[in-house]
């Protein structure tokens, strides 16, 4: 009697965890349509082929910069393992959580994340945290990321924070409730809308331009980090001019970059170098590249690649060309699909922001 | 560390887990050391009062068995000694004692007032003399009106001969510091809790899975019910603009959340309790079935009522002057009003007490009266109702029944709005609004839906309030739920503390979006 009791008891406590591990996957945001850069980290563990070039950073990567353009015309094999106002810890980790998969040839930072010394935003540590596979980088990752009204125990089981969407799901969530859909190409971002530039408000003086002691601490970590790995580090600012981003800062990371030996490049002033026109080539007037702009800015930026490391031309592998006409064939299907979408509706209507979840 | 937190339901894990690996002997050490460690994350300097408290109960507890002792060795030794001559020494042994039981009470409540009343009564005598008195920094120690009268109760006990001192400083810790009663009660009696508190239990599958079940039946209703209604409770009663029927749907959604908010906090302890054995005394009793307020009383907060009955009721209505008065007013009011006089004073000083003990300000001063006027009230109409039964047979009927019900429920509700509103005239005159401004078009426009709380909160609270309500009738009909779901082939058990936890944790009313609600008896 005892006996069988125990076996209900354990039994019961089996189903609730499959219960509570299946409401957790549906109540979890999918991140499918609309607001899709909640899907780009865990969207990396689904590669097949090793990449030779890694981005890091926030939106001025992922939507900057096309990694198909890098394979077709140079061969390049790239990611971006970006995440909307990606800090620079949540970049160091990703980069230790990547380099427990791969090590890539080099490691592209932007720098913009740099401004920020605290955790800012839980959405946007939901957004780039949840998607990491356990480690202990992402344990890290957490503790690091963490705002004052946030719990650990919410990160480990998700299902606490977003119980108390039941009342709002969609059929998004239903229909990837067990599995998702590719929302980036290697972690590219794309939007083909066209929003022209027309200036921005004048930069606001600040009482102290220092960059703070957390964030080039990370910043030395990552380079520390890549040195050990024997990985090269680059650090860019994107060709966006918006947030401003200040000379003082801009002279702090030079200094950075000279006394740590690694090259720092501000693609700001070199627009018309790129062949940028922002009348043509931003999306959402100036803030970031659509993805013509996007496409520019990494035939540019390969070439500065090709020319300075040594990365192989990876084109004639069988494997690697296989993995990539895959990706190509997905970039050009959306591709079409938001020009259509533009043909016809003057907008864009399945995907950015303003797209409408079922 | 609130009940609610995650903090706390892994720091409960952790007991439950060491209460049972630990051998017998170490289980109540290890639930002192907890209790410390509970009572120390909440604020380091609580533990100082806590341990004020604690070591002059066991310090004067002491002295007072010391001295019974004395008594008892002194009088069998001198057995010679004549009727007048022990008497004398029995006077003198016991003003020794009441001395001591004295210092004691003055500390300990002396600790309770100074830190809860201070700013109570500064704020008073700043009104009085036309402002410029400044509220000082006070640290309000958590549970310190609960542990305070767990303690008093020991000590009076002891005092009076009901109670052998306990001579182990720790287990006595333990006692007025067990963590799961610490916050909000039940009020043990030393002799009821000591028993099982510090015996060793082996587990035993029966009495952990009954205190869990218990845990869980008490989550769902604070963290699903009583936090959830809270969001439409606040936007109603912070917002004088809200009359009329807001007010009645406030004072019904208050009842629900209280209800829900402290019978919930009680399950967690008493569950907490029985899952490792020890047995923590009944706080309620289906409190809403009742049929006037002196039979709700007897069922609201049980272990409070019958600590102001032993503690103070009766010391005041037998203590001399007393019953000086009334042996004077029987002589010069008449027989009806002169025994009257006692006991309408005694429960006078106990409800004016009780509005006391429940907060630092006149809204629970005049809360506490009003009940007292209540029931008074009821007890002086009691012959009317007497000729009215012998008039109509409707005792005993179920429509009658249902009717006591209902009006003991929306009295007793009514008078709570002091303690909802916190403010004395803006309460008469909310309440006052319920008759003069009742607009009964708010329940079919949607102006409910803008409170706060929305379509699907509504249906939560629905089916919510449906289960709290079949539970109570199976309980009040046929007993215990858990022994009759326990006689169910276990899956069933099992299954309904499954479910308890899966809706608890998708529906409950917790984390970011919510606001963290305390228990509201933490406050007291």
């Amino acid at each position: 009697m005892k006996g069988k009791r125990w076996l209900a008891a354990l039994l019961t406590a089996a189903v609730t965890v499959g219960v509570l591990y299946a409401a957790q996957r549906l109540l979890v945001p999918k991140y499918q349509r609309g607001i899709v850069e909640g899907s780009m980290v865990e969207e990396y563990y689904r590669e097949t082929v090793d990449h030779d070039v890694l981005f890091i950073g926030d939106c001025e990567v992922y939507e900057n910069f096309s990694p198909i353009t890098l394979w077709e015309d140079y061969g390049i094999s790239s990611y971006i393992r970006g995440s909307a106002q990606q800090l620079v810890w949540q970049s160091y980790y990703l980069l230790e959580d990547t380099l427990r998969y791969e090590t890539p040839k080099v490691v592209v930072f932007n720098v913009l994340a740099l401004k920020f010394n605290e955790p800012q935003n839980e959405a946007y540590n939901r957004m780039s945290i949840d998607g990491m596979r356990w480690s202990m980088s992402k344990v890290r990752n957490i503790l690091a990321s963490m705002t004052e009204q946030e719990h650990f125990v919410e990160y480990v089981f998700p299902l606490l924070r977003y119980h108390d969407r039941w009342s709002d799901l969609k059929h998004d969530d239903v229909a990837h409730w067990f599995g998702k859909d590719l929302v980036t190409h290697a972690g590219y971002y794309m939007r083909v809308d066209v929003e022209p530039e027309l200036g921005f408000p004048d930069p606001q003086p600040l009482a102290d331009y220092t960059l703070g002691d957390k964030a080039m601490d990370y910043l030395q970590r990552m380079t520390d980090l890549c040195r050990e790995k024997g990985i090269e580090l680059v650090l860019i600012k994107a060709p966006t001019e918006y947030p401003h981003w200040y000379e003082q800062w801009d002279q702090q990371v030079a200094d950075f970059a000279r006394e740590n030996g690694v090259p720092y490049i501000n693609y700001i002033p070199l627009q018309g170098d790129i062949g940028l026109d922002m009348a043509q080539d931003t999306y959402d007037a100036g803030l970031h590249l659509n993805t013509q702009g996007a496409e520019k800015m990494a035939a540019y930026f390969g070439a500065y690649l090709k020319e300075n490391y040594d990365l192989p031309d990876r084109r004639d592998d069988p494997v690697y060309a296989a993995a990539w006409q895959e990706k190509t064939d997905a970039y050009e299907r959306m591709k079409k699909q938001q020009y259509d979408e533009l043909a016809q509706y003057g907008q864009l209507v399945s995907f950015g922001a303003n797209a409408i979840e079922e | 560390m609130l009940f609610t937190s995650y903090a706390f339901v892994g720091f409960l894990a952790l007991v439950l887990l060491g209460y049972y690996l630990v051998p017998g002997r170490w289980q109540w050490p290890l639930l002192l050391a907890a209790s410390y460690g509970f009572y120390f994350a909440a604020s380091p300097y609580y533990l100082l009062f806590i341990l004020v408290t604690t070591a002059s109960t066991w310090v004067v507890s002491g002295r007072l068995s010391a001295l019974t002792a004395e008594q008892q060795a002194y009088l069998a030794a001198n057995g010679q000694l004549s009727r007048e001559e022990k008497k004398t020494y029995r006077a003198r042994i016991k003003k020794r004692k009441w001395a001591w039981l004295l210092a004691c009470l003055i500390l300990n409540i002396g600790i309770l007032s100074v830190t809860k009343y201070t700013n109570f009564v500064i704020r008073n005598i700043s009104h009085l003399v036309g402002g410029g008195l400044k509220p000082v920094d006070m640290i309000v120690p958590m549970g310190i009106s609960f542990y305070t009268f767990q303690t008093m109760g020991y000590i009076i006990d002891v005092y009076r001969g009901k109670q052998q001192a306990q001579p182990n400083f720790f287990k006595l810790a333990l006692f007025v510091s067990f963590f799961p009663q610490l916050v909000q009660g039940p009020i043990s009696r030393y002799g009821q809790l000591a028993p099982t508190l510090f015996s060793p239990h082996r587990f035993e599958e029966k009495t952990f899975s009954f205190g869990l079940m218990r845990i869980l039946w008490g989550y769902f209703k604070k963290v699903v019910l009583a936090d959830r209604i809270l969001a439409g409770v606040n936007t109603l009663v912070r917002d004088p603009a809200y009359t009329g029927a807001y007010v009645f749907v406030a004072m019904l959604f208050y009842a629900f959340e209280l209800y829900c908010d402290f019978t919930g906090g009680i399950d967690i302890t008493i569950g907490i309790g029985e899952a490792m054995g020890i047995r923590l005394p009944e706080n309620f009793d289906l409190p809403y079935f009742s049929k006037n307020i002196k039979e709700y009383w007897n069922r609201w907060h049980i272990t409070m009522g019958t600590w102001f009955t032993d503690y103070i009721f009766y010391p005041i209505s037998v203590c001399a002057p007393m019953l000086r008065l009334s042996k004077w007013s029987r002589e010069h009011l008449g027989q009806q009003v002169g025994k009257r006089v006692t006991v309408y004073l005694s429960s006078f000083v106990v409800w004016l007490a009780t509005g006391i003990w429940h907060g630092a300000a006149w809204n629970f001063v005049v809360w506490g009266l009003a009940n007292y006027v209540v029931i008074m009230i009821s007890q002086e109409l009691e012959p009317l109702y007497e000729r009215f039964h012998r008039r109509f047979a409707v005792r005993g009927k179920a429509p009658y029944e249902i009717f006591q019900v209902v009006r003991t429920i929306l009295l007793m509700s009514m008078i709570r709005m002091f303690d909802c509103y916190r403010d004395v005239p803006l309460t008469f005159a909310m309440v006052g609004s319920m008759f003069t401004r009742f607009d009964p078009g708010i329940f079919a426009d949607g102006s409910l839906l803008q409170i706060g709380l929305s379509g699907a909160d509504y249906l939560v609270l629905a089916v919510g309030f449906a289960v709290v309500l079949g539970v109570s009738l199976f309980k009040l009909k046929r007993g215990s739920v858990r022994q009759a779901l326990y006689q169910k082939p276990a899956g069933v058990f099992y299954g309904t503390m499954a479910l308890l936890l899966v809706c608890t944790v998708v529906f409950g009313a917790y984390g970011a979006g919510y606001d963290s609600a305390q228990f509201i008896y933490n406050q007291f």
